[in-house]
């Protein structure tokens, strides 16, 4: 299908909307009626047709409004885009994984044509086509990985291995969950994740960072993350907190069922084969509480997940003054009907709501 | 699933190097082209050894960058189980085999000022692969190279043709040495120093570093390990709810695939900590060889690595 771009904005008059058809594709992140931090990681390889899982690097209606709104962030802040300078192979890795990816699965939107080390690369959404020398640094306009996460949606953060850790030595991350590249550049996995709660008693990370390092070549994998954003802010970042987060006071029983977000970010791990880093690919995707709730399935269960949340969780990820209300405005949606397994809508099966 | 996704391959081409090591060109058969690598990955062989499926990690020593072919060297081991033995008396040019994608379980830092490289015998294969990706980018590095003599040095003459400035070597038969504490002395700040060859020359080069006050971070190191042959052994795998015997020449992981248990593994050589297996229980003695698991590990009786430590003694019982 040929996608039809929206013109909308994350800032300011806030104007982005998810159409029908990004509702029924949102990944809706819970699989059972509760939610607790685990090593949920899969392997990355397709998923049904259309969802977001189908492609490497799925691209949706919202790509040119989000590649405008990192432009406007880099543009007030270079900060987010770092690289330490034994991260450019790696870069280049990524450029080629990305174009290669997008060219393969979307041949109607981007090209790639190579003859040796000459790349046209043809990207039609941004009206771009630049000839270049691969592995050639002067022969592009910005650094390999900033040059084509300038094309991509989501954050990169790009991670040397060394010593049987990883190190966040290089990223792109303008449409973060208020953690910031700038503090995190140099930092190592424990480091980085040492804010988290409860985790790191369940050996969560321990174990996760066991899986990642063994994370092989031509086997990326996936995981889910959330939490919950009020607007539809890409930028939710510690150095703009004094600019979003007072709109959390914002919120009403009027309001929230448009202004109150999931804010879902889908995972992915790949490594990259000349430099031997990982990439790690955080793609937000965004859906108001009212649009959720057009699937009886996830109405019913997100009640049920924010209801019986551990408070450390709710406290981390920065909702727990809004929870009550929240909660007000979810509970209309759960008839107390059980649920279906997995995180599919399941619209034929699941019966409507009953109240 | 265990290990790294696969690729089908042809050889291509087999090139006797000296009276123990023979190469090996691996093109994909469907004719495209092979993934890129990075200087010191490896590639799993699949042998089917007369029913027995053999699978033994090797250096790739081609050109990272070259997608047209892979190649290997096997050095000829007559004690060993057999992988070897195959390679070098079963294998001919046309045939087709199984390899994984490449695994790099020891990379270059790429933050190193200069690579130092130490190898020992066909310890050399992955500085042949790193030589090439370094070349590429200018790259500071120098290789010191022992070989037992002149007639078993594997691809000094290519080395000493394109490399003369970087490369030394050194023959035992000439009573020739590196002189280690010297060589590091004289590093400048930033230098890396890797090692690929015997177990002794690996502790050597990893004591004298440290000794020398050289980081932990800045001493790099691969061996070849091969599953060893030893005494059969008896398993109870808790999980599988099954009893199985481990032969004389199979290791542990590979009597616990021919029983169709699917164990994890990646490098089979002691070295990624894939294959890691909880011991519920056990009476007797330990063989470890692994180079995951630290020495209070190993004391602790509490964790194997299957793929190539073995047991000795009268019960043991795996959580697997
Ligand atoms: C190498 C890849 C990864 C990177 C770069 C990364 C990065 C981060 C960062 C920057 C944060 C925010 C920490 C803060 O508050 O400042 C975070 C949170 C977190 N990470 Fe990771 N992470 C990675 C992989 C994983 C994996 C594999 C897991 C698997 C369990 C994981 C689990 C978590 C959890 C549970 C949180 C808290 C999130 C929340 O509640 O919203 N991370 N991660
Ligand atoms: S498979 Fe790598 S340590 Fe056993």
């Amino acid at each position: 299908m040929t996608i039809q771009f929206n013109d909308e904005t994350f800032r300011d008059d806030y104007s982005f909307r998810n159409s029908e058809w990004a509702i029924k594709r949102f990944p809706f992140p819970f699989h059972e009626d509760s939610y607790m931090y685990s090593v949920n990681m899969e392997q990355h390889r397709g998923g049904p047709a259309g969802s977001v899982y189908e492609k490497r690097f799925d691209v949706d209606e919202h790509y040119l409004a989000e590649m405008k709104d990192r432009a406007l962030v880099l543009d007030q802040d270079p900060l987010r885009c770092q690289s330490l300078p034994h991260m450019t192979l790696a870069g280049w890795d990524l450029l080629e994984l990305i174009m290669e990816c997008k060219s393969e699965d979307y041949p109607d939107l981007f090209e790639l044509h190579r003859n040796g080390n000459t790349w046209r690369w043809v990207n039609k959404p941004m009206g771009i086509d630049d000839t270049f020398t691969f592995l050639d640094e002067t022969t592009l306009p910005y650094g390999p990985m900033e040059y084509i996460t300038r094309q991509a949606q989501g954050d990169f953060a790009v991670l040397d291995q060394r010593d049987d850790m990883l190190w966040m030595d290089a990223g792109m991350i303008t449409t973060q969950a208020d953690w910031s590249l700038d503090f995190d550049i140099g930092m190592n996995f424990f480091e980085w994740h040492a804010p988290v709660p409860l985790a790191h008693e369940k050996g969560i990370f321990i174990r996760a960072l066991k899986f990642l390092l063994n994370i092989q070549q031509g086997a990326p994998a996936r995981r889910l993350n959330w939490t919950m954003t009020v607007n539809p802010l890409l930028d939710t970042s510690p150095e703009n907190y004094h600019k979003w987060g007072i709109q959390k006071t914002e919120l009403s029983p009027e309001n929230i069922g448009h202004k109150q977000h999931l804010r879902v970010e889908l995972q992915t791990f790949y490594r990259l084969p000349r430099s031997n880093a990982l990439v790690f690919p955080i793609r937000c995707y965004l859906c108001n509480f009212q649009d959720m709730m057009t699937m009886p399935k996830w109405g019913r269960r997100l009640h049920r997940v924010i209801r019986d949340l551990p408070d450390e969780l709710a406290t981390y990820k920065g909702f727990i003054d809004n929870k009550p209300m929240m909660l007000d405005y979810l509970s209309q949606f759960d008839d107390g009907q059980p649920t279906s397994p997995g995180i599919w809508p399941d619209q034929e099966t699941e019966p409507p709501l009953q109240k | 699933m265990s290990g790294a996704e696969k690729i089908k391959v042809k050889v291509t081409e087999i090139t006797p190097i000296n009276e123990l090591v023979t190469r090996f060109r691996f093109t994909q058969i469907n004719g495209e082209l092979l993934p890129t690598f990075s200087g010191g990955a490896h590639t799993v062989v699949e042998m089917d050894d007369g029913g027995i499926t053999r699978l033994n990690p090797y250096s790739l020593m081609s050109d990272p960058y070259d997608q047209s072919s892979y190649t290997i060297s096997v050095r000829r081991d007559d004690e060993g189980r057999g992988g070897s033995l195959f390679m070098h008396n079963n294998v001919t040019v046309g045939d087709e085999m199984t390899i994984s994608y490449p695994v790099n379980l020891f990379s270059l830092d790429l933050r190193a000022d200069k690579h130092l490289f130490i190898a020992g015998g066909i310890g050399i294969t992955p500085f042949l692969a790193q030589i090439k990706q370094l070349e590429r980018f200018n790259g500071n590095w120098e290789l010191h190279y022992a070989c037992r003599s002149e007639a078993l040095g594997s691809y000094v003459n290519v080395l000493t043709d394109r490399h003369p400035n970087e490369t030394h070597i050194y023959y035992d038969d000439q009573s020739q040495a590196i002189n280690l504490v010297n060589l590091l002395d004289g590093q400048p700040l930033g230098t890396h120093v890797y090692v690929c060859g015997p177990k002794g020359m690996i502790n050597w080069v990893r004591k004298t570093a440290e000794d020398a006050g050289w980081p932990r971070d800045n001493i790099h190191y691969e061996e070849f390990l091969a599953p060893q042959p030893g005494k059969p052994f008896e398993v109870k795998l808790a999980t599988s709810n099954k009893v199985i015997q481990v032969g004389e020449h199979e290791s542990l992981l590979e009597a616990m695939e021919r029983e169709g248990v699917d164990a994890p593994y990646l490098c089979r050589g002691g070295a990624c900590g894939q294959c890691e297996t909880h011991v519920i229980g056990y009476d007797g003695q330990f063989i470890h060889r692994d180079h995951w698991l630290d020495d209070d590990e190993h004391a602790s009786g509490e964790k194997i690595m299957p793929c190539v430590s073995r047991f000795e003694g009268k019960t043991l019982v795996l959580d697997r």
